[in-house]
């Protein structure tokens, strides 16, 4: 081998340490061997973590990338290997989470002949990922890398994949790396249009009843505090949708609640009693807007978006302004007047006192003795003072932890919101504890979530990762019961679930476990778990058939949410 | 309200192109009517031209989005007033036919011509909108076509902004 040259399985380490990758995570298999054997030779350079499924690869990449705010990198072989990985991409792309997915592909002369482990990875890819693209010669690698990096982390950030197949892995070649700064036909930061920001400004002046909803966007584009100067400068209320909440601290007292189907009362009602809505970094999902012939027609609406198809795609703007939102929000915070708005903040603070109300009184005419998800979740907002990162699956447990989990800091709250993946959060919260090392991390998860990806717990012990792991066990697919019984006549059809004892799984694993079934043994254990060194697992035997309120149903308005 | 579009789409010649686009239709269950692609006048640069019936609103929510692609170097909707189209279509009939005079007459009147004559076969072209098309295959129809086939629309636009115009204000974004 001439000194100068190296093979591409080689070329994609090289390319990937340029690209400061110290994290993946992955899984081996027939077609992405040679990266394997290349990646022997990096284990001090990169921290490869083998995972037990595809899928809680590329779940714990998106947890990795969403507390660290790096790009996530996987590797998968071909065939099922790159298969597994489908829905993650799905997830990441709707709720714009940057990662890289490598995955091997049988040699290039087998193409297309269904050959063993030969999938169409490309063609079952496209619709998932923000950009794909197959590698044939070992040559085109460095570049093809560069692209995927720049196009993931830019503009409205997603997933890529790069399928690179097995000849191209061994074949040689003379390395050089350029990161990849500039592509013709794509153009991921737009510059403010300064006269729409101006016009923004003017509506925001004049408003009585502004009101503004941000959503991960802020996140996103690092405009965290840019947002705290605006709201504290405007006085403007704020609200959040689920993947906005820690954007802005919600023991702020310009914190006006969780925005949509479970949000609190204030925001919802609020929606269509503002006169200026202001969104930011948020793209009015159905689950936020409920029926949208009925959303905020009274409020002026200016919407900031990095995405130009987000703008007008649900909600028309009268003021559209496509930008970065730390870049919108700076320019928008010089040309705004300092207000307090006082009087429509105490609007806020009366329904949100309504609500805690109304939702008391529920609880007591229940009388139970059985323990609620939302004791639980307050005790650990209680105990972690709002500043752990919490990971969740995706059910009654997940609305409830939004609902009242107090994030007070930013990338701290990692959900599967968009696509809605049970099985997100066990895999999810160690890619979480890989990318925020220094912070506590908690993952809340259903009885049924659980068992969709439970065979991380062998990541978790083979890796050694710290996450506290709660579940909250209902014995039902609870929000599906919620539904059943609020919708379908409690027609309960196959929502009960029985399941195996978790502590003697957990204890399989090697991780510490208990099991707590009463209010008294709540906060002991909790302490318990939450100052443990290392992982922990807790079940929480919880009411059978509590249901999340408030709740905005399907088809309805958002002033139409309903207290019980 | 429902009418039809053409949508033009400028890309880089990359590998799934058209797989790329025309998912974007599936996702919204919107029929494509047809679908031509070739280089446009810039080396390079390939240009789709999608026919459609659907509302503006959601052909521009769909130009948003097939902008959106990475190899996408820009997307126009254009309606029928702002395009000038052509479909071309080739008919086979039997030579024999040809004695037949009435055949000659409807060639002639239809402005179509005759690209090759076969011992056996021979192939009329006809260019035009697919009114004009169609009319000459229902003419054509009573002497017996043994085959025929259209192509999608090609266009080109009204206004006189040249695409390298386009393409230089995009250099100049980031
Ligand atoms: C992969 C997947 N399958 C099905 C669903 C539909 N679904 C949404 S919530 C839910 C119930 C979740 O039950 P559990 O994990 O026990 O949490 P709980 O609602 O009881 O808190 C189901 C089945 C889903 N979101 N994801």
């Amino acid at each position: 081998m001439d000194i100068t040259k190296i093979t591409g399985a080689q070329a994609v380490l090289e390319s990937l340490v340029a690209e400061n990758v110290d994290t993946i995570f992955g899984y081996p298999g027939g077609a992405i061997m040679p990266i394997y054997d290349a990646l022997y030779d990096y284990s001090n350079v990169v921290n490869h973590i083998l995972v037990r499924h595809e899928q809680g690869a590329i779940h714990a990449v998106q947890g990795y990338a969403r507390t660290s705010g790096k790009v996530g990198m996987v590797f998968a072989t071909s065939g099922p290997g790159a298969t597994n990985l489908i829905t993650g991409l799905a997830d990441a792309l709707i709720d714009s989470t940057p990662l890289v997915c490598i995955t091997g592909q049988v040699a290039s002369h087998l193409l297309g002949t269904d050959a063993f482990q030969e999938t169409d990875v490309i063609g079952i890819s496209m619709p998932v990922t923000k950009w794909n693209c197959q590698v044939t010669k070992a040559e085109d690698i460095p570049a093809a890398i560069a692209k995927a990096f720049y196009i993931a982390q830019t503009g409205r950030p997603g997933p890529v994949l790069i399928d690179i197949t097995k000849d191209a892995q061994f074949g040689e070649m003379e390395f050089s790396y350029e990161r990849c700064t500039k592509i013709r036909s794509y153009h991921p930061k737009p510059e403010v249009n300064k006269q729409a920001v101006e016009a923004a400004a003017l509506l925001i002046n004049q408003a009585k009843k502004p009101f503004l909803v941000i959503g991960q966007g802020i996140m996103l584009s690092n405009a965290e505090k840019e947002l705290l100067q605006f709201a504290e400068k405007s006085g403007i209320p704020v609200a959040s949708t689920l993947l906005g909440l820690g954007a802005f601290p919600n023991n702020h007292p310009k914190y006006v609640g969780f925005l949509g189907m479970h949000g609190d009362y204030a925001p919802n009602i609020k929606t269509n009693e503002c006169d200026v809505l202001i969104a930011i970094g948020m793209r009015f999902d159905d689950r936020v807007t409920g029926d949208v012939s009925r959303y905020a027609k009274q409020a002026k609406v200016i919407h900031v978006d990095i995405d130009a198809s987000e703008i007008n795609k649900i909600i028309k703007a009268d003021v559209p302004v496509h930008a970065d939102a730390k870049d919108a929000l700076q320019l928008l915070t010089e040309l705004v007047s300092e207000k307090e708005h006082t009087a429509w903040l105490q609007e806020f603070k009366s329904a949100k006192e309504m609500e805690v109300r109304t939702l008391q009184e529920s609880a007591a005419l229940l009388q139970s003795e059985e323990l609620k998800m939302d004791e639980v979740i307050k005790m650990v907002s209680k105990i972690t003072n709002g500043e752990a990162v919490v990971v969740t699956d995706v059910g009654q447990h997940q609305m409830m932890t939004a609902r009242y989990y107090q994030y007070n800091k930013t990338k701290s709250n990692i959900t599967s919101g968009g696509l809605g993946t049970m099985g997100f959060a066990l895999p999810a919260a160690i890619g979480a504890k890989f990318g925020a090392p220094e912070k506590t991390v908690v993952a809340i998860i259903g009885d049924g979530g659980f068992q969709m990806t439970l065979q991380e717990l062998g990541t978790i012990l083979q890796s050694k990762v710290d996450v506290k792991i709660i579940i909250l066990n209902n014995r039902f697919l609870g929000m599906v019961r919620q539904w059943q019984q609020l919708f379908f006549e409690k027609r309960y059809s196959f929502t009960e679930m029985i399941s195996p004892d978790f502590v003697t799984l957990a204890k399989a694993y090697d991780i510490e476990a208990a099991k707590i079934e009463t209010r008294t043994d709540l906060e002991d254990a909790l302490l318990k778990i939450l100052n443990h060194k290392g992982s922990y697992l807790l079940e929480v035997m919880v009411a059978k058939e509590e249901n999340v309120f408030p709740m905005v149903p399907t088809g309805a308005s958002v002033s139409e949410i309903r207290l019980n | 309200m429902e009418k039809t579009v053409t949508v033009s789409v400028f890309t880089e010649n990359s590998i799934g192109m058209l797989n790329r686009i025309t998912i974007i239709f599936t996702r919204r269950h919107l029929n494509i009517d047809s679908i031509t692609a070739s280089e446009s006048e810039m080396k390079g640069v390939f240009r789709y031209t999608i026919v459609l019936r659907t509302t503006l609103e959601k052909v521009n929510k769909v130009i948003g989005q097939i902008e959106k692609l990475v190899d996408v170097l820009k997307a126009f909707v254009h309606e029928e007033s702002e395009i000038v189209h052509q479909e071309i279509a080739l008919y086979k009939i039997r030579t024999n036919t040809l004695t037949n005079g009435d055949v000659e007459r409807v060639i002639r009147e239809n402005h179509a011509r005759i690209l090759t004559v076969d011992p056996e076969f021979m192939v009329i072209e006809k260019t035009g909108h697919v009114a004009e098309t169609q009319l000459l295959f229902e003419s054509l129809k009573p002497f017996g076509i043994l085959e025929f086939a259209r192509s999608g629309r090609v266009a080109v636009t009204k206004p006189m902004k040249e695409l390298s115009t386009y393409l230089k204000e995009l250099e100049q974004l980031s």
